[in-house]
């Protein structure tokens, strides 16, 4: 792949590069703090690269994963991205987001493998006990199942800290067994910025370079890099019903319960997983601004605004990661 | 709207009986930073054990066998904002058998805060945590006198600590010390000044925490260790090769003469290549691609310096070792053992010599006799590395001054090391 930049990009690049001469190669401080957390997402994605033989970046048309990809753009251009993206397709997803996801390969001329839930179900891998029940904890068959077939080490994924409690406790390269399972009570130490990649045959790494990212954070970064998301992560008129104090989309997979109202409202994504138990919540914002406005005022927390899936006990999450969830 | 602030990373060490959880909760409860489904989570617990008033400290203990055992196990870490800085907390056990867990969050602090227990006043416990501190090169330690409440809000109880605490300090090495009285439970000088310290008239704990200056940019000498060379090439005619890296410590221009460890050869650099085009300068820590005038054999663990600033070049280092594994660091007999050593970017086989001494970690007594490390054991060894390795003393560069031990059979991070120059004090 050349490295020559095209004319267009060269004048913007110059233009660029002007703006920072200007500030004497300093870091503005305006921007110091998503300026040293882009560094560390940057250092994390080259050092794993460097370590492991095999790695995959689970790319899934969230906004989270866009962010992951513009890191691996500033870590890897103009080289090629040295791993294919891997995105877990449960078939329960927004068609936007998919659409999305494809488009976003493609503009950016790299590998996307996709591995589906249905062809776990249909291969008798995962058996469901009710035809429209929750994909969401079948993906671990089908991502344990990916990894082996292709021998993926590692799998850079897009998963923060600030998201759920669990996380809060998961280092920034985390170890999975043979079974792919996550042992939190006998984490490798985790010092400096040395991290230990040795892995024993069969194991593999869940790499998480914006684990000390927030929700603010990613959509500081999306707004400063000027990078397109799904669209349903901006406000639009959707019938929903409520539900236990969330607004559950209507959709053919989740059709309103026996007396349940349906209303129509303006709402938006916060998080984009599965139908089956990803909600939106209201919002009239339209722009990456007013997004912004509204992730700073907001009283609840991104997974606890939108999942079903984490409420169901203290430990959701824990008992899922340890299984090999994301 | 899109106004960022800069970051703040501490780490507090502390037990549950010392009020840390209590602590960490108060701040980001009274500082707006606990959002409602989490609080409505942890009123639903509170009330199911019986408690009368919301249990603070069950914000920050994650793990199923921490919420169980009522005991933070390991690391986590916590995210808030102030209206004038970002802060993240790595919120660490305090109990002996876990001061690996404390190393860890350590590692990465610009800050600590030690908590006392008002009533008991300094315990062992709270020498080790400043021990650490000082081991790790935490620039700035707060020691904060907690449950004030209990001592009737008592000047001369703080006063007694801080002098106790001051004395302790001399033999270490802290830059920054600041002493403040608090209570978590009733949140009196959190973040709020409360209405029963009224003598105490330096700041809150957040204004301390707002304004520590232990956060600033690396500055000091270059260092730039090669993590991965380009596939692609650069320039005009398509030839030169792109190294990638993040800038350690200080700043680096176009047509700087610099050096390359551990070989020797010198180059000048000819660009700074990013996503959005070249730079004439950066500095740490931005993660670059650097260009340089001459084609050397330059591969990943190789480290950039300019010219007339070198690090050493070495065989053989002189490190406080911190131990971390359940299998023991046995030399006895004279028998070195063998690991490998993650410096830098660059991953090498070591074998460690000798050991000098244990630092007891409650009393900074050094036992010369021993030649074993037992797990969260502390103190200095001798190692010899198969290739030289490019370094700075812990002291003078954090990146490259550390490094880690891994076991080559079991895989296991054994040890975290901080490189000492000859003639240091021992303690810091």
């Amino acid at each position: 792949m050349s490295a020559v930049l095209t004319s267009q990009s060269r004048a913007k690049a110059e233009a660029s590069a002007l703006a920072r001469a200007a500030n004497d190669g300093l870091p503005d401080r305006a921007n110091a703090h998503l300026d040293w957390l882009e560094s560390e997402a940057i250092h994390i994605l080259r050092e794993v690269v460097a370590e492991t033989r095999n790695p995959a970046l689970l790319f899934s048309g969230g906004k989270d994963s866009i962010v992951l990809l513009r890191l691996a753009e500033r870590a890897f251009r103009p080289d090629r991205f040295p791993f294919p993206l891997l995105h877990i397709d449960t078939g329960h997803n927004f068609p936007e987001v998919i659409a999305f996801r494809d488009a976003r390969a493609a503009e950016l001329g790299e590998t996307l493998i996709v591995r589906s839930v249905q062809a776990s179900i249909d291969a008798g891998r995962v058996v469901l006990r009710r035809p429209a029940e929750s994909r969401n904890v079948h993906q671990t068959v089908t991502l344990l199942d990916a990894i082996q077939e292709h021998g993926f080490d590692a799998l850079f994924g897009g998963a923060r800290r600030d998201e759920e409690k669990a996380r809060a406790k998961e280092r920034i390269l985390s170890h999975r067994d043979e079974f792919g399972q996550w042992d939190p009570k006998h984490q490798r130490p985790e010092l400096w910025d040395l991290y230990n990649a040795r892995l024993h045959p069969g194991e593999h790494f869940r790499a998480f370079p914006i684990s000390n990212w927030t929700e603010l954070d990613v959509w500081q970064y999306i707004a400063r890099e000027k990078l397109a998301v799904p669209s349903i992560y901006f406000a639009h008129a959707r019938e929903v019903v409520e539900r236990h104090g969330l607004l559950v989309p209507v959709t053919p997979l989740t059709p309103p319960r026996a007396g349940e109202a349906v209303v129509r409202r303006s709402v938006r994504f916060r998080t984009v997983g599965d139908i089956t138990c990803t909600c939106p919540v209201a919002s009239t914002a339209a722009t990456l601004d007013a997004i912004l406005e509204e992730t700073l005022a907001t009283r609840l927390t991104e997974r606890g605004a939108t999942r079903m899936d984490d409420q169901t006990s203290d430990a959701s999450m824990e008992l899922r990661k340890k299984e090999g969830y994301f | 709207m899109g106004a960022t602030l800069d970051t703040l990373r501490f780490t507090t060490a502390g037990s549950v009986d010392d009020g840390k959880s209590t602590l960490i909760g108060r701040l980001l409860y009274d500082a707006k930073s606990i959002f409602e489904d989490q609080l409505a989570s942890i009123e639903r617990t509170s009330t199911k054990r019986g408690g009368e008033r919301v249990d603070l400290s069950l914000l920050t203990d994650g793990l199923t066998a921490e919420r169980e055992q009522g005991i933070t196990i390991d690391v986590a870490y916590r995210y808030f904002t102030s209206a004038k800085r970002r802060f993240i907390i790595a919120d660490t056990p305090g109990h002996e058998q876990y001061t690996r867990n404390m190393v860890t969050g350590a590692s990465t602090a610009d800050l600590t805060v030690v908590l006392v227990d008002a009533a008991k006043g300094l315990q062992t416990q709270s020498r080790r945590h400043a021990i650490i501190a000082s081991l790790l090169g935490i620039p700035h330690v707060v020691l904060a006198v907690n449950k004030m409440d209990a001592v009737g809000y008592s000047q001369s109880v703080f006063e007694a600590i801080r002098a106790e605490f001051t004395a302790f300090c001399r033999d270490l090495d802290i830059a920054e010390l600041d002493f403040i009285p608090v209570s978590a439970l009733e949140g009196d000088m959190v973040v709020e000044r409360g209405e029963n310290l009224g003598w105490y008239r330096g700041p809150t704990l957040l204004e301390l925490l707002e304004n520590s200056k232990a956060a600033e940019a690396a500055a000091g000498e270059f260092r730039f260790p090669v993590q991965r060379v380009a596939l692609a090439k650069f320039g005009p005619q398509a030839d030169t090769r792109g190294y990638q890296g993040r800038i350690e410590s200080g700043r680096v221009a176009v047509g700087d003469r610099i050096a390359v460890l551990p070989s020797g050869h010198k180059a000048r650099v000819q660009g700074i290549v990013t996503l959005d085009g070249a730079l004439d300068a950066a500095a740490a820590p931005q993660s670059v691609t650097l260009l340089l005038d001459t084609q050397l054999d330059i591969s990943r663990g190789d480290l950039f310096a300019h010219a007339g600033e070198l690090p050493t070049v070495t065989h053989r280092l002189v490190a406080n070792l911190a131990w971390m594994a359940r299998e023991p660091l046995d030399v006895a007999n004279g028998k070195p053992q063998r690991y490998l050593i993650k410096h830098t970017t660059q991953s090498v086989r070591a074998l460690v010599e000798a050991i000098d001494f244990r630092l007891d970690v409650n009393t900074l007594a050094r036992d010369t006799g021993v030649t074993t490390f037992q797990l969260n054991d502390i103190g200095r060894v001798r190692l010899k590395t198969q290739k030289p390795l490019a370094v700075d003393s812990y002291r003078a560069n954090r990146a490259t001054g550390s490094f880690i031990l891994i076991d080559e059979a079991t895989h296991q991070t054994v040890a975290a090391g901080m490189i000492q120059a000859e003639g240091e004090n021992p303690n810091g």
